[in-house]
């Protein structure tokens, strides 16, 4: 090992990601810059899996995204190709790429393209389509391709020729640091950045030569959703852990996915193996008329965020959903993020929060931590139906299994030749 | 039947609408129901769930909508306001942090000093090892923690400078704070360092209760006096009390120890600088011997310490402890006497007769003029004697020949201590501090000038009822820099070791060699404050160090990745690479 110890190690992997220099560079379609979608295949979240795996929200997804695509004319017609075979799955993770809730994203699908300039490393995340019925959770209905088109034909465009008039793209750890003193973790809450981001984005859309027409809708579909930053904030956390993962020492956690039946955790000092367990299902708060008795089991790369060190790791950061955590106000808030920093490493100063007395955001999940405690990283998420097609119904928080980390363990002493 | 409430104009954010949804539909008598903001979006799950009605066709984004299904639609409504109405949460913050990492616990409370282990006997030690890799003291409530583990860590612990109290260590008080099962005993100058549990708190109230105070109280663990062990933190804690300012006098209290082991304490006992009341359970208690007194029940023990701590004059120590005068005082080699002016003849005497006794002199058979002590330059004189009040009113009058005497006492530069009196009461001068407090700072300035220092020293003869107050002329005094003593012996007693430490540089020196075998600064820091712990195990510790004044973290402990020991020595190694 080039270092003297793994705290060592980990004190460089940490280095990249207080570092990182995210940049929101533009938004293309996925298959100009992810080889693998020219043809039949699908990215979708979490560790590779296979259709039979996939729980039904996801394979909604799927067949959404082939309705999209124009691989198939119906619904019947989209689910016997995907169950035959003839569509590739690509895990997200493996292609720079990262998908909230199911995950799934095609070739013509837009994707935003964020850019470490500290490392140069790309990722990639499609739009967020808002809330109700969506392709991430599940839905395919007609209203549903209708927006996917939307976004092809018109959002991804706009939105393009407005960033590539910012020289050098938005600086996005400038966005985030404002965001997180105005009450988002950047998981279950990106009000505030999705309005910066709106605001920064819209002089450039005004001169981006787009209709009147396309204006008006494009500023009202930023200016109703809530979570559109949340996609933004995905990539920038892929492009920022994609960077600390090419430290090849160390026991931090440079990714956190599950895909709706297993939950996958990558470590910066064991490369781009994914380690393992069934995942949870969320406990939560639902919408009227359901209950945990619906919730598809846990789902979405969107748990990045949390490996970067908000979402529930940040929950003391956003007091208007703390409540998500349970009936204790804001001292639950507290106490969450404290357990959170008990298996981190460090706080990242650029993302102070002032809620927690100006501490930085948790920084570098160790494993050894984890194992040591018990304690598993909380993520905050939303809950799909178990059946495809009815979107959400509710949200709350999830832990990772500890069976990840403590198979991380495992090949962690092997790595570093020690027995026991 | 269906039934629908509109709230114009009041929003709630979803996770309100999802908690209330909750909270109403567990109610008796709703069969479903909605609560949702008048969004189109909204409008259409409420369709899709059956749960639409055409009142909401008029709901606005804005405006809160419930559809119930109910028979009583009013009570729902009167939920619906209370719970609106009620919504902050219920917000309790403990007093203290609660962790899970002894890292998490070093940034919680990064200036502890001790760490209070009450986990189970089998992973105490490893606890223990890692409180000392922090530099931390140890306190081992735990039992069960093997012979050679007690060793190892009251070793390791001694060559940091650190003391392990325990293991089995069920009672301790640090610095008025107490430690696992203490009483609440007043702070005071009685040090005890103890075996035994009980025995200490027998002890230790007895004290209490007759009016005297403990300084600290320190467990040793029942073993500490066993062979393999050698008394190690028995040896420290005695060490740790000499040095300690506030304790004027040591209590040792002891199982029946190997012989071998009795001695080695016995011979601790007479390298220390204050008097120790030592109980060794079952044994006959022997002659008193050098600074060593023994006692036969605990009860002995509290009332010959509570003797010794009453009339102790090693509080000087802390008086002079850095003080600039006597260094200055040092410095110079003639400026080595004590000049004592009162007007109480009986006070005179005593002054007369404590500096005898200190400084082995005969005592004077006669007292002309009212000499009550005159040897070198040492000097007591009562100004009351008939020889100077004759024309003149009585010193406690008119304190106008004793102020010239003071002056003339400043200016020579033999004197080092000032020793006064000041009786108030009826009858007395009605501001005796008033008129010598601005005499000494004058002349401690011109002292200071002529590149001098003098100490001066009074006591106050009166109460709090007196026409002068007791309080106001000892506050005058202090002002002006005089040290003012609880009481004339104790101020000439602090006269006399003032002039013994600057005669006996040299003895105590040898003294304090003696004494300073090993490095206790880690042990002693802790007992010059109130402790700051680390709690590692049962809450109700952490409470009473908190409720008492002392910091404390709570270290909410659970077996290493969950008493997984593959999974632990990995940790181990790994930690270790």
């Amino acid at each position: 090992m080039q270092y003297k110890t793994i705290d060592e190690a980990n004190q460089a992997v940490i280095q990249h990601i207080t570092a990182s220099e995210p940049f929101l560079l533009d938004v293309v379609p996925a298959k100009s810059v992810i080889s693998e979608l020219n043809g039949k295949a699908l990215l979708h979240s979490g560790p590779p899996t296979v259709w039979g795996k996939m729980p039904h929200p996801m394979q909604g997804s799927c067949i959404g995204a082939a309705l999209f695509e124009g691989w198939a004319a119906t619904e019947e017609e989209a689910q016997k190709m995907l169950e035959n075979g003839e569509v590739t799955f690509i895990s997200a993770h493996s292609v720079s790429a990262v998908g909230p809730m199911g995950g799934i994203t095609s070739a013509n699908m837009p994707v935003v393209v964020v850019e470490n300039k500290a490392s140069e490393k790309r990722a990639y995340c499609n739009l967020n389509e808002g809330i109700g019925a969506v392709l991430r959770f599940g839905a395919y209905n007609e209203e549903v391709i209708n927006r996917l088109n939307w976004m092809k034909d018109v959002l991804g465009p706009a939105l393009s020729k407005s960033l590539k008039q910012i020289d050098g793209g938005m600086n996005v750890n400038v966005l985030v640091a404002k965001a997180i003193t105005m009450g988002d973790e950047f998981h279950q809450r990106n009000i505030a950045a999705s309005a910066l981001f709106l605001r920064q984005i819209v002089p450039y859309l005004i001169t981006s030569g787009i209709s009147e027409k396309e204006l008006q809708e494009v500023t009202k579909f930023l200016a109703d959703n809530d979570q559109f930053f949340l996609n933004i904030m995905m990539a920038t956390a892929k492009s920022v852990m994609d960077t600390a993962a090419t430290e090849t020492e160390g026991s931090i956690v440079t990714a956190l996915a599950r895909n709706g039946d297993q939950f996958g955790i990558k470590v910066s000092g064991l490369g781009d193996q994914w380690f393992t367990a069934p995942v949870n299902t969320p406990d939560g708060l639902y919408f009227s008329g359901y209950s945990s008795e619906d919730a598809t089991p846990d789902m979405g790369d969107s748990a990045i965020t949390e490996a970067y060190g908000v979402g529930g790791m940040a929950m003391v950061a956003a007091p208007g959903v703390v409540r998500f955590v349970g009936t204790g106000g804001f001292n639950d808030a507290v106490n969450t993020s404290d357990e959170m920093r008990e298996i981190c490493i460090a706080n990242n100063n650029n993302l102070q929060i002032p809620t927690w007395d100006f501490q930085g955001a948790c920084l570098g999940i160790d494993i050894r931590k984890v194992v040591e405690t018990g304690i598993t990283p909380v993520i905050n998420t939303g809950i799909a139906h178990k059946v495809a097609g009815n979107g959400q119904i509710g949200a709350g928080t999830v832990r990772v299994p500890l069976g990840c980390f403590e198979k991380a363990l495992e090949a962690l002493a092997e790595k570093y030749g020690v027995e026991v | 039947m269906l039934h629908t409430v509109i709230k114009k104009n009041l929003y709630q954010d979803s996770v309100s609408l999802m908690l209330l949804t909750n909270h109403l539909s567990a109610m008796d008598g709703v069969e479903r129901i909605s609560v949702m903001m008048g969004t189109p979006s909204n409008k259409d799950i409420m369709k899709g769930s059956g749960l639409y009605t055409d009142e909401l066709e008029a709901a606005s984004p804005n405006d809160l909508c419930v559809v119930a299904e109910t028979e009583n639609v009013d009570r729902v409504i009167e939920e619906l306001e209370d719970f609106l109405n009620n919504q902050s949460a219920a917000s309790e913050a403990t007093a203290y942090s609660t962790v899970r990492t002894w890292e998490m616990a070093g940034n919680k409370l990064p200036n502890a000093d001790l760490a209070l282990i009450s986990i189970a006997g089998e992973h105490a030690a490893a606890e223990a090892n890692k409180a000392l890799d922090r530099d931390l003291n140890v306190f081992l409530f735990s039992d069960n923690v093997s012979i050679e583990d007690e060793l190892q860590l009251k070793q390791r612990a001694a060559e940091k400078g650190l003391m392990v109290m325990g293991p089995d260590c069920g009672t301790g008080i640090l610095n008025g704070v107490p430690i696992a099962f203490a009483n609440v005993i007043e702070k005071g100058n009685i040090g005890v360092v103890g075996a035994s549990g009980t025995g200490i708190q027998e002890v230790t109230t007895i004290i209490g209760r007759n009016g005297g105070g403990v300084s600290h109280a320190i467990g040793t663990g029942g073993r500490d006096l066993a062979l393999e062990i050698g008394a190690l933190t028995t040896i420290q804690g005695l060490r740790v009390l000499d040095a300690d300012p506030e304790t004027d006098v040591i209590v040792y209290i002891s199982k029946p120890p190997a012989p071998e082991v009795r001695e080695k304490v016995v011979e601790v006992f007479k390298t220390l600088s204050k008097p120790v009341v030592s109980i060794f359970m079952g044994d006959k208690p022997k002659e008193q011997h050098d600074n060593v007194h023994y006692a036969w029940t605990l009860e002995d023990t509290a009332l010959k310490a509570l003797e010794l701590a009453q009339t102790s004059n090693t509080s000087a120590d802390s008086i002079l402890a850095d003080n600039e005068d006597l260094k200055k005082i040092k410095e110079n080699k003639d400026q080595r006497f004590i000049k004592g002016y009162y007007c109480g003849g009986t006070l005179a005497l005593e002054a007369a007769m404590i500096l005898e006794d200190a400084f082995n002199l005969d005592p004077d058979a006669a007292h002309p003029e009212g000499m009550m002590l005159q040897h070198g330059e040492h000097e007591v004189i009562d100004l009351g004697d008939d020889a100077y009040t004759q024309g003149r009113a009585h010193p406690m009058i008119d304190p106008t020949f004793r102020v010239e005497k003071v002056k003339e006492a400043i200016a020579n530069p033999k004197t080092a201590v000032l020793l006064l009196d000041n009786v108030i009461g009826y009858g007395a001068h009605d501001d005796m501090a008033g008129v010598f407090a601005p005499v000494v700072e004058k002349g401690k300035k011109e002292a200071a000038e002529q590149g001098r220092a003098i100490i001066a020293i009074a006591s106050v003869t009166g109460t709090a009822q007196d026409p002068q107050v007791y309080q106001d002329q000892v506050d005058k005094l202090e002002a002006a820099g005089v040290i003012v003593t609880e009481s004339n012996a104790q101020a000439t007693k602090l006269a006399a070791a003032i002039i013994d430490s600057l005669e006996g540089e040299e003895a105590a020196e040898t003294k304090a060699e003696k004494t300073a075998v090993a490095d206790l600064t880690k042990a002693s820091e802790l007992i010059s404050d109130k402790p700051r712990v680390i709690n590692v195990g049962l809450t109700g510790f952490a409470d009473t160090v908190q409720e008492n004044g002392g910091q404390v973290v709570q270290y909410q402990w659970a077996p290493i990745a969950g008493g997984d020991k593959r999974l632990a020595a990995i940790l181990d190694k790994l930690s270790k690479l």
